[in-house]
């Protein structure tokens, strides 16, 4: 080094650093990460999982935590009030609630469940095909045009009056109910996977693996699914509360499940008779489990839809 | 313009027709026909007329066609419970009280909704933001045959606050519309907050800023507009839910709706009330999310003359 | 001292994020003076813009707050003023030109309308005189039919279009000084042209002084008159556009000046980009922020933040290479650095 010795030592040169120690690095985290984290500082989501958790395991188990089954009658031990006999009470037949309410949420749940999976396999593959069929040349934009006409009509259609119209047709019972929900529900995810695929196409990532050669599968695989399955899950969240509830709707106005299952809504619809009498407990516990149920999967969709959305930072 | 009004009111007479086919070949593939049940109690000759009556002696495709010819006269048909009044007549004797709980709680549900939403956004992580936020869960978690009840049981009968059953003076509807109001509200609500706080972190609000307009003014006359556009585009789907709602609601309050009827109808499996009612409820849906299209188009500047695409 | 337009002085701004306080701005001092264009030149985020919305008073409260210094306006001081004071300092006295015109103006209102919404405040004016007043701002600005076009919509004018509008905007209540935030960044090349042309024109016209907030050296040498550096939150140099292009004294400035493609170039550079990111402003180095990047860096410059030098009238720079005490920049060079 050519530099005068007696100046200074502070004002000695610095030796230089290698072109790797410049750039000053902060810890990254991966997208999945990322999104965890942020998910699992939402306390209100963390609610809504653990009670999808609760509501999972005490459809379960609950039934099975009481003597009594959810159609056993017992004349004699009408209309009691929750006792340590019958936690939630019984009803105008002296069935036990707690064991009802415990068995109509695996009804629920199940219902809920299956439809929203049967709309998620129907619309994305429905969405997927016209999503890549779209600007494929003449024949794929007809295909993805009949099929958007097909979707818009079907939206158009009011969606719990085709299912009501379904119900009051078929056979009543949990099959028909699944059917009749998904029927037109899938609608919804298909238009949502297509517009998905759409806006994903024309990015350049996207266009930059097509240019760099990558075939198709592994496009869909690498790109276009890791990059959809947020808003899919996030849809999921969302279309099955709405099953629950077109359920417990449909049961309510006696299109629902036939006696002696019981199930949320004909629990609801059997106590509107009796709110005069005071018999609360008859009308509070299946109302408290379905707006416990909507609440939980709505908050906690609403998280993950806020962890997935890379423009929310906390 | 006018061609594209043309296409859309073609697509909502195509919209139209399929519902009728769908819902038309949909009851006529119940097994049996509407008096199956009655067929042992009644003589052979009666059910013949009965039958020829209702055009069912037809084959199908004639009575299909006898349905389209009725419905362009506007007669929605005939109701098999009640020999002398058909669906035209419950329409015009229910369409009153519906109208009137429905609407009020369409002008409930977006007053209170585009407030609060607006609000909650302006004072974003504040107590009130939660307050609202609290609401809207709310309103999503519980439906309106829950909060029927609730209302029923509170506001009527533990402190007498409002009469219910029937429809007999206006005081009488303030409880159902509310019923009603209620989760289209929380709706919009929280619509209204996510569009708010999209809109104030716009870069025009900065150039209103700049501009050295008072906050308010900014929410009034740059806000409010623009967060709107997206609260209007799912109105279709919010009211489709809201007519949805009335069956259950005025079914809870005894209210004599439309909607009282289609219950009925639905209970006695009176299936041309079902029919004639759901093809009432399909054209009013159209021709709603029609009128909220070209509502879309007045807002919004952008798309005044294109013809645009969903 | 008092007759400087705009005077910023030791200028600190904070934000609170979820990973901390950032510290954008540490401490910037400048001026500018009637009729005159001073350029802030910088890369992004090295608290250039943050500086001029504190100028604004649009700083976002929370999560942003002023923690010291001062600004004064005109014999104001801006720092401190109630809301309601800033708002007829803004708009009235200092309008803004923003980055982005496609998103600057509001779309579901008339362009018109948006022009005069501040003027029709503090004028009080009835609505053909807005009107009036509307077409006049378009006019000044170069938008051909004025007549047609202050009843159109945003989305009917083109980029450039838009932001004559918004410079319209800025103009339109007669301020003193306007703020440019990288007004030309988001256009084309030619249009780019265009708008320094019309700024430096209304500028004569109406004895205007600019603040323009820029990171590209091509815009400073277009309209300038003085230029202030910035990186990392502190002004590293500052002085005549002149004084700073011909010689200038801070290794960042060097660094930008090579990163600037040259067409009248003799010799045929290379573009050198500047090795390396900015430091981190959660936790700033207590020395020479530039110093990790620096060829130059001497174990001083980690230690303790230079004091600023000053070499012609004006020109100053904030670098330990111009104290006495340091070795000479030949013999630097000879040891195989590079300007």
């Amino acid at each position: 080094m050519a530099v005068d010795q007696s100046v200074n030592e502070l004002f000695r040169p610095k030796a230089q650093k290698a072109d790797g120690q410049i750039a000053q690095m902060r810890p990254s985290l991966t997208h999945f990460q990322q999104v965890t984290r942020k998910l699992v500082r939402n306390k209100l989501a963390m609610v809504g999982l653990t009670l999808i958790v609760l509501l999972i395991a005490m459809a379960i188990i609950g039934p099975h935590l009481v003597s009594y089954s959810y159609s056993d009658q017992s004349l004699l031990n009408a209309n009691q009030e929750i006792s340590s006999e019958h936690w939630f009470g019984t009803d105008e037949l002296g069935r036990d609630m707690f064991s009802r309410t415990w068995y109509g949420a695996q009804i629920s749940l199940i219902i809920g469940i299956s439809a929203a999976l049967i709309d998620l396999i129907i619309g994305v593959t429905v969405g997927g095909i016209a999503g890549y069929m779209a600007g494929r040349g003449k024949k794929g934009d007809r295909i993805d045009t009949i099929i958007m006409r097909l979707i818009e009509v079907l939206y158009g259609l009011p969606y719990l009056l085709v299912v009501i119209m379904l119900m009051v047709v078929m056979e009543p019972g949990i099959v028909t109910i699944i059917i009749a929900l998904s029927a037109t529900g899938w609608v919804g995810m298909a238009r949502l996977v297509r517009g998905q695929i759409l806006q994903l196409k024309n990015q350049e990532f996207i266009m930059a693996a097509q240019v760099l050669g990558a075939k198709f599968p592994r496009i869909l695989l690498r790109h276009l699914i890791p990059n959809t399955i947020g808003v899919i899950i996030v849809n999921l969240t969302f279309t099955i509360p709405s099953a629950i509830f077109a359920e417990s709707f449909l049961s309510f106005l006696g299109l629902g499940v036939q006696a002696p299952i019981a199930s949320w809504g004909t629990m609801t619809n059997d106590a509107l008779g009796v709110i005069l009498t005071g018999d609360w407990w008859r009308l509070f516990f299946p109302a408290l489990m379905i707006s416990l149920t909507m609440f939980a999967f709505n908050v906690f969709g609403d998280g993950l839809q806020d962890a997935l959305d890379p423009r929310i930072r906390e | 313009m006018s061609r594209y009004l043309l296409k859309r009111i073609l697509m909502m007479v195509l919209t139209l027709w399929i519902i009728v086919t769908l819902t038309f070949s949909l009851m006529h593939m119940i097994p049996g026909d509407p008096f199956a049940s009655e067929s042992d109690q009644l003589p052979e000759q009666i059910l013949l007329n009965l039958r020829a009556k209702y055009n069912l002696d037809e084959p199908l495709p004639m009575q299909y066609l006898l349905y389209l010819k009725s419905l362009v006269m506007l007669d929605l048909g005939p109701s098999i419970k009640s020999e002398t009044r058909g669906v035209n007549d419950m329409i015009k004797d229910g369409f009153g009280s519906s109208a009137l709980i429905g609407l009020q709680a369409i002008a409930v549900a977006l007053f209170f909704g585009l407030l609060f939403g607006t609000i909650a956004a302006l004072n974003r992580n504040t107590w009130i933001d939660y307050a609202a936020m609290v609401l809207a869960v709310l309103g999503i978690a519980v439906p309106s045959f829950i909060m029927a009840p609730l209302l029923i049981n509170y506001l009527a009968i533990k402190w007498p606050l409002f009469p219910v059953a029937t429809l007999t003076s206006w005081k009488h509807s303030v409880l159902p519309s509310l019923a009603l109001a209620f989760g289209p509200l929380a709706i919009i609500t929280r619509y209204m907050r996510t569009s708010m706080i999209d809109v104030m972190n716009q870069n025009y609000i900065r150039t209103a800023e700049a501009k050295g307009i008072p906050t308010f003014l900014i929410v009034v006359k740059h806000g409010i507009r623009n967060a709107i556009l997206p609260i209007v585009t799912f109105m279709g789907p919010l009211i489709a839910g809201l007519l949805t709602g009335t069956f259950v609601v005025e079914k809870i309050f005894a209210v004599p709706g439309i909607g009282k009827y289609f219950v009925d109808g639905i209970f006695n499996r009176d299936y041309p009330v079902i029919l004639g009612t759901t093809v009432f409820y399909s054209a009013i849906l159209v021709l709603i999310i029609f009128l909220i299209d070209l509502a879309y188009m007045f807002i919004d500047p952008r798309i005044k003359l294109s013809s645009r695409g969903r | 001292m008092a007759d400087h337009l705009l005077q910023v002085e030791n200028l600190r701004v904070h934000f609170k994020t979820y990973g901390g306080e950032v510290q954008a701005v540490r401490g910037v001092t400048f001026h500018v003076d009637r009729g005159e264009t001073l350029a802030v030149v910088g890369e992004s985020g090295c608290g250039k813009s943050v500086t001029a919305q504190a100028i604004m008073g649009l700083i976002p409260n929370p999560p942003g707050r002023i923690v010291d210094g001062q600004i004064r306006f005109d014999g104001k001081v801006i720092t401190g003023m109630s809301k309601k004071e800033l708002l007829s300092v803004r708009g009235a006295e200092i309008g803004m030109v923003f980055q982005d015109p496609m998103t600057a103006l509001n779309p579901t209102m008339k362009v018109g309308a948006q022009i005069v919404e501040g003027f029709v405040r503090t004028q009080q004016v009835s609505k053909e005189e807005a009107r009036k007043k509307a077409m006049e701002m378009l006019r000044l600005v170069g938008i051909p039919d004025p007549e047609k076009r202050v009843d159109q919509y945003p989305h009917e004018f083109s980029g450039g279009m838009r932001q004559r509008v918004v410079i319209a905007i800025a103009l339109a209540n007669n301020p003193k000084l306007v703020i440019a935030d990288e007004p030309t960044t988001a256009l084309d090349v030619t249009i780019q042209a265009q708008i320094l042309d019309l700024l430096r024109e209304l500028q004569e016209k109406q004895q205007l002084s600019i603040v323009m907030i820029t990171h590209d050296l091509g815009v400073v040498a277009e309209i300038a008159h003085r230029a202030v550096v910035m990186y990392a939150g502190i002004v590293v140099e500052t002085g005549k556009v002149e004084d700073i292009f011909a010689n200038p004294k801070h290794p960042y400035t060097w660094g930008l000046m090579r990163s600037l493609p040259r067409i009248d170039g003799v010799e045929k550079e290379r573009l050198v980009p500047i090795e390396g990111t900015p430091p981190d402003l959660f936790h700033p180095p207590k020395g020479c922020p530039f110093a990790p990047r620096c060829q130059f860096a001497m174990e001083i410059c980690e230690q303790q933040m230079p004091e600023a030098s000053t070499f012609t009238e004006g020109h100053q720079a904030a670098c330990w290479l111009h104290d006495p005490r340091a070795p000479k920049l030949e013999e630097l060079v000879a040891a195989g650095r590079q300007t």
